[in-house]
């Protein structure tokens, strides 16, 4: 949400877990997914089809992601749906790339960290922060 | 007023019980958001979560927040421009999965307008020092800039370089 003033010079469409923080924010239309992590591997995987439903009904020209599992899926059925796919690291993991980051950077097409020392060459780059 | 928060989804009765404790010597007022705690406050007004938008406006009330080291708060304080006192969770005592707190905690410290307790104890000297600050401006407008341009430019042409 953070990246909103740039994100809305264009057309965009959200997905998030919780419908709650995007009307918050005045996002109408948000696609909802449900949420999950690697210790629920149902969840997940319904998750995981949840998320090639929004792409596939979407077909975005670029999947931007800030994290976590269900962004995950969406960089993934993005890419390989043809998308241009960029994965920002959440600003909350200052120590290490998150797990869906380390796997970013091979699958999407940039990865970014929010921390300076975490770069790395090629990736994940640092480009600024949102603090 | 001070705002006392450690996010919505996991109880820090630490953090409550120390500002619960400090609360009577303190020139303002203190509510707090305890989350799914055990320990119930008896000099706070206290209530276990809190709306995005009655969250916003207890932020924009408050003289100081002081908080978990949770990234969703500090961006929140930082909106608001108000000073921040952080205690991290531990995982050696079961206050979270691991010590990213700690970590967040450690890279923002000397920041303008956050300030660290690395021990409960140190609350109430953070406290006192956070209550001096008033408004503050957090750095970072710079850092947001430079991410907004390689969000854009990714966009534009498929690269952020």
């Amino acid at each position: 949400m953070l990246l909103r003033t740039t994100l809305d010079r264009y057309k965009v469409r959200y997905a998030s877990t919780d419908d709650g923080v995007t009307a918050h924010h005045g996002v109408n239309a948000a696609e909802t997914l449900p949420d999950c992590n690697q210790n629920r591997p149902v969840r997940s995987l319904w998750c995981a089809l949840v998320a090639l439903w929004i792409v596939l009904k979407i077909r975005p020209d670029t999947v931007l992601s800030t994290g976590a599992a269900p962004g995950f899926f969406c960089i993934f059925w993005g890419r390989l749906l043809g998308a241009k796919t960029l994965w920002i690291d959440s600003v909350a993991n200052g120590e290490d790339l998150s797990m869906c980051g380390k796997l970013s950077k091979t699958f999407a097409h940039e990865c970014l960290t929010q921390w300076e020392n975490l770069a790395a060459d090629p990736q994940p780059k640092y480009r600024g922060s949102v603090l | 007023m001070i705002l006392v928060t450690v996010g919505m989804q996991l109880g820090f009765d630490r953090l409550i019980k120390a500002m619960d404790e400090l609360a009577p010597s303190l020139s303002e007022p203190v509510v707090a958001q305890t989350g799914k705690g055990r320990y119930a406050p008896l000099h706070m007004r206290a209530q276990e979560s809190m709306t995005p938008a009655e969250f916003d406006s207890h932020v924009q009330q408050a003289r100081l927040i002081v908080s978990h080291a949770g990234i969703g708060t500090i961006l929140t304080a930082a909106r608001w421009s108000k000073p921040i006192a952080l205690l991290a969770r531990r995982a050696d005592l079961n206050e979270h999965r691991n010590d990213h707190q700690l970590a967040t905690a450690e890279n923002l410290k000397g920041r303008p307008g956050i300030l660290v307790a690395t021990e409960v104890s140190d609350l109430p000297r953070i406290v006192a020092q956070g209550l001096q600050l008033g408004t503050v401006a957090h750095t970072g407008a710079a850092q947001a800039a430079t991410l907004h341009k390689a969000v854009a430019k990714f966009i534009d042409t498929g690269s952020v370089s």
